[in-house]
């Protein structure tokens, strides 16, 4: 029996029919070793999951697999009839999906659910781990084993009272419990092989660390093989052997994680590790990918990244790239390698130079002639030209004395749980409980927290899009949670909120310019139509869109671009701050940071106020001067963004920080694992609301909620635990 | 003199509205782009074809005025404008209540006989004494004042009817080829391609509208109403009803009556539906609650019930104050008005809860929570932002239940709350049917007629609302 477990060869699968198929997957090759995790990274639209899919032969119904061999042991998956297929998919070969809450049945017991994954993949006999045959599968003689099957499983998953929770809905189980569930059904059948797509995407970071955690030490046990998908570069250094990136439709590179890490090949990749922000790239911007993945219903000829590249010579366009191996460890389809390591000098000198001088050689790649890329990449240049000025004017604005342009004293926003015929309410669901927040001119304040700790909330609540119940929201000494609805009127022109989805944030039934132009005339700034045209034209110029967006629906833009958009409308009124709440989530990193770069620009150009509200503390790390730490409706740690992400003091942040899965050996923190979820903030806790979760909890945190401690002049923390 | 009965003006209303609202469509893309897809779509076209023929026959009966009365002899009747100019004393006008389509038929609405006959019969469908020249009485089916008067010898009929049916589809297949001929031509102007070229790209089904399907829906309707015309001039081709009228011009004349409930009732509810509907869902609170009590409520109250009591208040109401309607098409076309409304009363809280969970769905869109967040105002959210986007659930809504409605009417007249008896509908055909079905033997045409226009316009409509649907869902839209 050979190493390999799975040895796919020239897989390319279509989608859709008619004259323009999506070739969704061209010609994969990949190997995957018994026990090991190979990662399957790149940005959306790169085919990942469809590569998922058409390993377990689950194409949506207009796919097709139109060649190539994916060989799991000895067998051969393509050629096998469906019905023993059916016994390959959750027995030897088994997947879990992104989304935990759409992945389970809502009407049926988890218990039940992972039953009958049990009931049909329960091998006659799993005595040695070797593969049983294929069809000779026995149903289990009774209920009861079953049962205690499932309860194993859950356990094995680390799924407390396992008993108990077997008889519960899915709705009762939070995200990550969901999760765990997942894999528990996954397991159920032992699988050889195990395709997790995306698994923790949709998971806090606290959560994702524990769900990958589980999935390494089921690994070390069961010595399954695992395929990852994903997009976070941190993920895959964490947790794969081997990685393999994929772009467009391609894997363009494969390495093991320590040499990719250490040097990635493929200018793509390169880039993409170039675009995470982290603090040690504050000082400049961040680098991008001008344009975008292509279409995957064209027939290609050269180099797919060609049109992107920075360092593109006519040879990539001309014919199919083939691999080349830099070293023992990785290969890649880029012709750079294509005369060896004396090439390879060559390219990495290059390469410092495109650092260097990033803005010359992005308005190159700018008047490439692709209109689709065109837009963005424009904006490349207008953002790398600006930079510098930018730099200088922020270095001043990061001065930390000054008056506070926002103050929240004791926000609160509660929420009345009503029940019964009358409706009387039973309690609040306090999803903020006395929040203070300064936010000084000019700088950008990082709201952190895992969701649904009420980070959101308060960025409502202080533009009065959720009402506050208690506390001040100070705008320039004026309390905006006091006035009445209509003189809130006259704050709108100063306060604006960008949002998370891009996709969501605009009415799909107006054009780009009346979106836009809408601040302008419902506050009556500018009056005339041709007026408030110019300067709607004006405003999309400078976050990078150009004017001939006026006339276009959102539909017609990416996510990248919509998001511009976006900032466009809330600069449109003016505005001294902005709530961003979480705008660059829904993103790719590398669109991520096209808009980073923006923001930032646009702080030091108008002098821009952010409360940024974010969950990815490395977006904290680039741009934020100050951050606060959010749990449960509480404050529990604030400073400046230095004292709070390099010394954090309480045990959340810490925990939080330690989550992050970091790409450098070197910066990855021994990671302090917390139990469980965040409780309800209908019932929080008594005493300090993370007591439960605790590493370091003691018996007086139940008590009393902790008072702040002053740490430094900038620093503060609410824990008991913290000895000045 | 133009008669302009309350309906008349509702319908124009409804005209005049569908023609603004294809204006506005016509400029937003998210509204045009769907309808360009439903008319793409063969099936789609196809019963777009089928409706205008019903459309155009319904707009025709609502062209309503008081026939002059000629002192003259009956042919110079036709020339109502040349009378009129020639004629220097002061017309006088009958107080009869005519449509423009009762004119064209008129032929059809005096050539009554004394009781039933079948379709295309010569003789009546019962027994009657008659008198034979030589004065004796023999029991027997006599020959009917109209149908097939003409003919000499009663063998011949057969020959006759095959011999009008392929005149009428000569004429049926001249008129269409005139119409093909316009339609290709006007096609090639606008593409400045020859005509050839715009007819063979037709004929092989290149065109991106199915203007294949068109012609050939064209062709068959044309064919079917030129060969129906034709034949109808001599014989009463759907047979003759138990007063001896033809049942032929009361399935046309019905045409108005299922139109006129299955659109008129979706415009009375729509305001409601519509502005409650988005009110609950968008203020929440204390308005939701008290809009939603009330479609509660009124949706809990048996529909036929209310509508029976409503039709009962109403004739009291006629009965009492007889002087108030000068002619009894005025009371009929009153009780279809209050039969609408009622029915619109009993039928919008479907949409309007549907609405209510859309824009409930909308006011957290973040969109909805930008434009606050610039402090546009609520009636300007509600205009711009929610109402463009509920949009198609209303535009659904209204194809959906049209050809409910039209059926609804039927089941009404049934049971005798529905139109006005003197008023024609399906309903009504249906209902006298009862009857006659009874007899032995049994009188099927009334029913069978019914039930054949009726089917062909409520298919037509299901297939356009299925299409509509396809293209105005969302979700059906993404996978496409």
């Amino acid at each position: 029996m050979s190493d390999v477990l799975l040895h796919v060869s020239n897989l390319t699968a279509e989608l859709g029919n008619g004259e323009r198929p999506l070739r969704v997957c061209d010609g994969i090759d990949f190997s995957i070793r018994r026990g090991e995790t190979l990662a399957l990274l790149g940005e959306s639209g790169c085919g990942k999951s469809m590569t998922a899919l058409t390993l377990m032969r689950l194409l949506p119904l207009s796919g097709r697999i139109v060649g190539g061999s994916v060989q799991l042991d000895d067998s051969e998956l393509l050629s096998l009839p469906e019905r023993e297929m059916r016994g390959v998919r959750g027995g030897r070969m088994a997947m879990i999906f992104q989304e935990p809450q759409t992945s389970l049945n809502p009407v049926l017991k988890v218990g039940d659910q992972i039953a009958e994954a049990v009931r049909l993949h329960k091998p006659a006999s799993n005595a040695q781990g070797a593969s049983p045959p294929l069809l000779k599968r026995r149903l289990f003689s009774g209920e009861a084993e079953v049962a205690e099957r499932v309860v194993e499983l859950l356990r094995a998953v680390g799924i407390p009272d396992p008993a108990r929770r077997a008889g519960e809905f899915p709705h009762q189980l939070s995200g990550g419990m969901k999760q765990r569930v997942m894999i528990a059904m996954a397991l159920a059948g032992d699988p050889e092989l195990l395709i997790a797509d995306e698994p923790t995407t949709a998971l806090d970071v606290t959560i994702q660390a524990q769900v990958l955690q589980l999935l390494k030490g089921l690994q070390a046990q069961t010595g399954m093989a695992v395929l990852l998908i994903t997009h976070d570069l941190g993920v895959v250094a964490e947790t794969a052997d081997r990685l393999a990136v994929m772009y467009a439709g391609q894997i363009v590179e494969q390495a093991s994680v320590d040499a990719f890490f250490a040097a990635p090949a493929h200018p793509y990749s390169r880039k993409l590790m170039e675009s995470v922000p982290s603090a040690s790239k504050r000082r400049g911007e961040l680098a991008v990918i001008p344009g975008r993945v292509p279409p995957l219903d064209q027939p290609f000829t050269g180099c797919r990244f060609a049109d992107r590249c920075s360092q593109v010579m006519p040879a990539c366009r001309e014919a199919p790239i083939a691999w080349f191996q830099p070293n023992l460890e990785q290969s890649v389809r880029c012709l750079l390698w294509a005369e060896g390591p004396a090439r390879l000098q060559r390219a990495s000198a290059a390469v410092g130079v495109v650092e260097s001088s990033a803005s010359s050689l992005r308005l190159e790649t700018a008047t490439a002639p692709r209109s689709a890329t065109g837009l963005e990449s424009e904006a490349e240049a207008l953002d790398a030209a600006r930079l510098d000025a930018a730099s200088a004017l922020s270095r001043s604005a990061a001065a930390p004395e000054g008056h506070a342009l926002l103050a929240t004293d004791g926000l609160e926003v509660h929420f009345p749980i009503q029940r019964g015929l009358f409706r009387s309410t039973v309690g609040h669901l306090k999803a903020v409980d006395g929040v203070d927040l300064r936010l000084q001119a000019g700088q950008t304040l990082a709201l952190v927290g895992e969701s649904g700790c009420g980070k959101t909330t308060v960025g409502k609540a202080i533009l009065r899009l959720e009402p506050p119940t208690g506390g001040t929201v100070r705008y320039n000494g004026v309390d905006l949670a006091a006035i009445r609805a209509g003189q809130m009127r006259r704050y709108r022109k100063d306060l604006q909120i960008i949002f998370q989805d891009p996709f969501a944030s605009m009415n799909p039934r107006m054009l780009v310019g009346d979106i836009v132009g809408e601040g302008l005339q419902s506050l009556g700034l500018e009056k005339g139509r041709a007026a408030r045209r110019r300067r709607v034209a004006m405003l999309l110029e400078q976050v990078g869109i150009g004017e001939q967006a006026m006339e276009r629906y959102p539909h017609e833009f990416s996510g990248g671009q919509r998001q511009r958009i976006c900032i466009a409308r809330a600069l449109a009124v003016d505005p001294k701050l902005i709530v961003c709440d979480e705008p660059t989530s829904a993103l790719d990193v590398s669109v991520q940071a096209q808009i980073l770069n923006l923001l930032k620009r646009l702080q030091d150009e108008l002098g821009l106020s952010y409360l940024f509200i974010t969950h990815d503390i490395s977006v904290v790390a680039y741009l934020a001067h100050e951050v606060a730490v959010m749990y449960l409706g509480r404050i529990v740690e604030q400073g400046t963004a230095a004292e709070v992400l390099d010394a954090p003091r309480h045990p959340y942040t810490q925990a939080l920080l330690s989550a992050v899965p970091m790409m450098d050996k070197a910066e990855r923190r021994q990671i302090i694992r917390l139990e469980g979820d965040m409780p309800s903030p209908a019932a929080p806790p008594t005493g300090c609301h993370f007591h439960p979760r605790c590493p370091q909890a003691i018996a007086d945190c139940a008590l009393a909620y902790p008072q702040p401690v002053q740490l430094s002049k900038t620093q503060s923390a609410r824990c008991l635990r913290i000895e000045v | 003199m133009p008669v302009i009965l309350i309906t008349d003006a509702l319908i124009f209303l409804l005209i005049a509205v569908a023609i603004a609202f294809g204006l506005y469509a016509a400029r937003h893309e998210h509204l045009r782009g769907p309808w360009r897809q439903v008319g793409r779509s063969p099936v789609g076209v196809a019963a777009l074809v089928v409706i205008v023929f019903y459309v155009g026959i319904g707009l025709l009966d609502s062209l309503h005025f008081h026939p002059l009365i000629e002192p003259m002899a009956p042919a110079d009747l036709t020339d109502q404008r040349t009378d009129q100019r020639t004629d220097q004393q002061a017309p006088t006008y009958s107080t009869q209540v005519i449509s423009v389509l009762d004119r064209w038929l008129s032929g059809l609405r005096e050539r009554q006989e004394k009781t039933f006959s079948a379709p295309f019969a010569i003789q009546l469908f019962v027994k009657e004494a008659i008198e034979q020249p030589d004065g004796s009485l023999i029991r027997g089916y006599p020959r009917l004042e109209y149908g097939g008067a003409h003919l000499a010898d009663p063998a011949q009929r057969d020959l006759d009817i095959l011999l009008r049916g392929l005149f009428g589809m000569v004429k049926g297949l001249i008129a269409w080829t005139a119409v093909m001929t316009i339609l290709i031509a006007l096609r090639a102007w606008h593409r400045q391609q020859s005509f050839n070229d715009s007819a063979s790209r037709i004929w092989r089904g290149e065109t991106k509208t199915p203007w294949r399907t068109v012609l050939i829906t064209l062709a068959l309707m044309l064919v079917l109403s030129f060969v129906a015309a034709e034949l109808a001039a001599k014989y009463h081709i759907l047979g003759t009803d138990k007063v001896g009228e033809d049942v032929f011009y009361q399935s046309l004349k019905s045409i108005r009556t299922g139109l006129v409930i299955g659109t008129l009732t979706t415009l009375v509810m729509l305001p409601a539906a519509v502005i409650l509907g988005i009110m609950a869902g968008y203020f929440g609170g204390r308005t939701d609650d008290v809009i939603q009590y009330l479609y509660t409520t009124l949706s809990s109250i048996p529909g036929v019930l209310l509508i029976a009591a409503a039709i009962l208040m109403l004739q009291v109401y006629m009965t009492n104050h007889a002087d108030q309607f000068q002619s009894l098409v005025e009371r009929a076309d009153l009780r279809l008005l209050f039969l609408c409304i009622i029915l619109g009363v009993t039928s919008w809280t479907g949409l309007c809860r549907l609405l209510r969970g859309e824009s409930l769905k909308l006011r957290e869109a973040d969109y909805v929570q930008a434009a606050r967040s610039l402090g546009v105002r609520h009636s300007t959210a509600i205009a711009r932002h929610i109402l463009p986007n509920v949009l198609h659930i209303v535009m659904i809504t209204v194809v959906l239940d049209f050809s409910g409605l039209v059926l609804a009417e039927a089941v009404l007249s049934y049971v005798n709350i529905g139109v006005d008896p003197t008023m024609n509908s399906w309903g009504n055909m249906i209902n006298s049917a009862r009857l006659e079905l009874a007899r032995d033997p049994m009188v099927w045409w009334s029913l069978a007629a019914a039930f054949v226009f009726m089917f062909t316009l409520v298919l037509a409509a299901n297939l356009l609302a299925d299409v509509v649907r396809d293209a105005f869902d969302p979700r059906l839209r993404g996978a496409s």
